[in-house]
């Protein structure tokens, strides 16, 4: 599989260097996911117990909810096992 | 120019002084000791400004090697056998990191059984690690590689490591004459390493940065890149070289093949003997050449079309065995750069010398009149020799 936006051989810096200091927030690890967690609006109560667990700070704080951060959310689906309300659904991505 | 007794590796050790080396690490293992035990002699006596790094085992010397590299310093250390083993990781890492080290190897055999002495078993093992590889045949050639090949290996066009292979005790350990280069022709032709990129704490970069699924892939096609352009890069350095020292090197050398109808090839110190051989047959008029591979990795696959296009059949010698495989390493790429020649010359395939077993002119011989058998009747009697084993 190849991808047009990540450049052929040529473009790339020899040897896989990176050039540029603290440039992990440009690698998104959200492609890893196989299954992407999905909130119910309804059901969530904010008591942000997903926000602590999340090992990837993947879960972003709203005013009455909690929203996820699917450029970096790997799927280990922690914040759904914890859920209290059970306000976190296991969806399998559609790739 | 002064002739100096040396062994091979007094000769490498002593060329590494004159390429102004910045680091060395290395770990010392029979028959490559002699290389690292006079460096650190220079490195003691104040000879040299090199940093000499002691270390535990052959896998630290050479990462010590690697970080060292990664800073834009010039850098060699040196090897055998179960110490290749042992870097056999790092090999790649070296390669993949694209860091221009420059490594002695003195080849030798590989456990078990427990064995000293030379054959090719150790760097054939490590044939698809990415360094390019070179074969001297005596000291005088190892001397002259070691120097070329930081030139080579430092190349923007390559940035790859490089390991200069000698001969287990035959080379490493045997003294010849060697002409040594002043100290100021060889700075005028090496200078200064100028890495295209360093570590650097004013300027932070990352090495060995995680590549998966989506870009491993072109950064391994790069270094394909790399390795073909070793050929054009050595051939210029080789052409430079012989401007300072007077002496022709190239990616292989041959003897008799404008008109050989049988042939060997080989790798080191036996390509001596065969050519001894050959003189002598040819004064009987039988028509044998010999072809000596200096450069292994990448493998000269035009130079060595171009050598063979005319020989009927051709012993190819290998000092190492690829269980399982249809052929001997280097047989198996002559007969893959042969493939696409109009009319292919028969090949026997010659395994030899492993142990250390010794190689005398008389089996050499042997071998070039079943060769010219061969050249005659159009039939390989015997397409794999084991040269020299008891049955």
């Amino acid at each position: 599989m190849t991808s047009d936006k990540k450049g052929g051989w040529k473009s790339l810096p020899m040897g896989a260097v990176v050039l540029d200091a603290g440039s992990s927030l440009k690698y998104k690890t959200g492609d890893w996911r196989a299954f992407q967690p999905v909130v119910d609006k309804e059901k969530c109560v904010n008591c942000l117990i997903c926000w602590i667990y999340c090992p990837d700070s993947a879960i972003i704080r709203r005013e009455k909810w909690i929203e996820i951060n699917y450029d970096y959310c790997k799927g280990c689906g922690i914040c759904a096992h914890e859920c209290p309300t059970k306000a976190i659904t296991m969806v399998e991505e559609q790739k | 120019m002064t002739i100096v007794g040396l062994t091979g590796d007094e000769a490498v050790a002593y060329a590494v002084k004159q390429s102004k080396v910045d680091i060395v690490a290395a770990y010392p293992i029979t028959p490559q000791t002699i290389m690292v035990e006079r460096f650190s002699k220079y490195v003691a006596d104040g000879e040299v400004q090199t940093g000499y790094v002691c270390v535990e085992s052959e896998h630290s010397a050479l990462s010590a090697c690697v970080g060292a590299s990664l800073t834009g310093a010039r850098v060699f250390t040196a090897t055998a056998s179960q110490g290749l083993a042992l870097m056999h990781e790092m090999l790649y890492i070296a390669s993949g990191l694209r860091c221009p080290i420059v490594m002695g190897v003195a080849n030798r055999a590989l456990s078990a059984p427990i064995n000293i002495h030379g054959d090719h078993s150790d760097m054939m093992g490590s044939r698809d690690s990415g360094w390019v590889q070179i074969y001297a045949e005596n000291a005088q050639e190892a001397y002259d590689w070691t120097i070329m090949a930081f030139k080579i290996a430092e190349d923007n066009d390559v940035q790859l490591p490089v390991s200069m292979n000698l001969d287990g005790f035959i080379i490493s350990h045997c003294m010849e004459g060697v002409d040594l280069l002043e100290d100021e022709a060889v700075n005028r032709f090496l200078q200064t390493r100028k890495p295209l990129f360093t570590i650097d704490p004013e300027k932070p970069i990352t090495v060995g940065a995680l590549c998966f699924t989506d870009y491993y892939f072109e950064f391994k096609r790069q270094q394909v890149e790399a390795m073909q352009n070793v050929s054009g890069v050595l051939d210029r350095v080789c052409k430079e070289y012989r401007g300072v020292s007077g002496r022709n090197y190239g990616a292989l050398e041959t003897f008799g093949m404008e008109d050989a109808e049988a042939a060997i090839i080989c790798l080191g110190s036996t390509a001596g003997t065969a050519r001894e051989v050959a003189r002598k047959l040819r004064a009987q008029g039988k028509k044998v050449g010999v072809v000596k591979l200096w450069l292994y990795r990448p493998f000269p696959i035009e130079e060595v079309s171009a050598a063979l296009k005319r020989v009927k059949a051709l012993a190819v010698f290998d000092k190492a065995i690829s269980f399982g495989a249809p052929y001997g390493a280097l047989c198996s790429d002559v007969v893959s750069a042969l493939h696409t020649l109009k009319e292919e010359p028969k090949i026997l395939n010659v395994v030899y010398g492993l142990g250390g077993r010794d190689i005398t002119p008389s089996d050499i011989e042997l071998v070039f009149n079943e060769a010219l058998d061969t050249a005659k009747l159009g039939i390989v009697k015997e397409k794999a020799m084991f040269l020299g084993v008891r049955e």
